[in-house]
């Protein structure tokens, strides 16, 4: 967990290069993205919300970003 | 692809509250998204939109939306968005609403507008209960369900909107579900598309009131709920009544052509302004 946690806080300070990126400040962590997600993509950190752990996996399906209630992901891929 | 996953936020209107007012994995905001790719999809510009709202959950989202927009009255937005539609036809009108709105207090209007064949897109987003309220029952909780005002199990039948809108004379019914959200936006550019009272049903959750109440789980359990019980018409086809007791059909499921009200009275407005200008003629001539 304390992993993952630090992952997120170095990426974030980092050039984006996650497949899909989570606009923390209208996630409500309803956690739709993390159960619907066919590749297992996000994990919750410490406060439910998602986080890309394993990017290399992203197929760039769009289910996340469809389904997200909050307009919150977007998609980083050129 | 980042242009696709940013199409959304294109129409959206940031400076308003965001995050948005609803709950924590709550389907509308997904049946918005759709409705914005619909429209995106379509490449029509945002003064040619007219959104058109009441009051509920639902009719939250004109606010967050970057189009003509109108949040109206408790149950009256397809009166609303006929006026709109009358002063301006050439505005694509959408009406989209809860089931408490447009069927309880709204239904008259809403048979009405579908009889009348009014050129508007009606998007009723369906979540079986009065979520903003406080969970009263509405007209399609169905048989035997808990609300908060039918703790003993609601005893009176439901409405299915879609069979409603069918038999009120609308000339496109189409249902469609948010965990499907690909295909609702399809039929939901369909919906747009055509001339005429175009009727889409969205198959919702409201997690925090009525599955609380019926013990249905999280939302993202119930957004399965709607992938395990949705059957598409295709299939529903091939099936007999018995094994679609507790299913929903979805998908197009009604589509014909009619003349519309716009048409018929433009008509009338052409037949009696070249009336009147012959008459004028006549008068100067002799």
């Amino acid at each position: 967990m304390a992993d993952i946690e630090q992952a997120s806080e170095k990426k974030s300070w980092k050039k984006r290069t996650d497949p899909v990126v989570i606009y923390k400040k209208w996630c409500k962590a309803c956690s739709i993205c993390i159960e619907m997600c066919p590749k297992q993509v996000f994990d919750t950190d410490r406060d439910g919300f998602p986080v890309v752990t394993r990017g290399m996996d992203c197929t760039q399906c769009s289910i996340c970003w469809i389904h997200c209630p909050e307009f919150a992901i977007t998609s980083n891929e050129k | 692809m980042d242009q696709m996953s940013n199409v959304t936020h294109k129409y959206l209107r940031p400076k308003k509250s965001f995050p948005n007012v609803w709950c924590p994995g709550c389907g509308i905001g997904i049946a918005m998204g759709a409705m914005i790719r619909a429209i995106d999809g379509l490449g029509l510009d945002k003064n040619q939109v007219a959104v058109v709202s009441g009051i509920g959950c639902t009719a939250r989202i004109p606010v967050y939306l970057d189009f003509n927009t109108l949040h109206t009255t408790h149950g009256r937005p397809l009166a609303f968005a006929t006026g709109v539609k009358l002063a301006n036809p050439k505005m694509k009108v959408i009406v989209v609403s809860g089931d408490g709105d447009l069927l309880a207090i709204g239904g008259n209007h809403f048979i009405h507008a579908a009889r009348r064949n009014m050129d508007i897109t009606c998007i009723l987003v369906n979540n079986y209960i009065y979520g903003m309220t406080g969970g009263q029952y509405s007209p399609t909780t169905p048989f035997k369900k808990l609300s908060s005002t039918g703790p003993y199990g609601m005893i009176e039948q439901s409405f299915d909107p879609a069979e409603l809108a069918r038999t009120a004379g609308a000339t496109f019914v189409a249902r469609g579900t948010v965990f499907h959200a690909s295909q609702l936006s399809r039929l939901m550019s369909q919906a747009i598309n055509r001339h005429g009272f175009s009727f889409v049903e969205v198959i919702s959750n409201c997690h925090t009131q009525y599955g609380r109440l019926n013990r249905e789980g999280s939302a993202v359990k119930m957004i399965q709920w709607q992938k395990d019980h949705a059957v598409p018409v295709s299939v529903a086809a091939k099936k007999t009544p018995e094994e679609l007791e507790d299913k929903f059909i979805t998908g197009v499921l009604y589509e014909q052509e009619k003349p519309g009200y716009v048409e018929e009275y433009q008509k009338i407005i052409d037949r009696f302004s070249r009336e009147s200008t012959e008459s004028m003629v006549r008068v100067t001539e002799s």
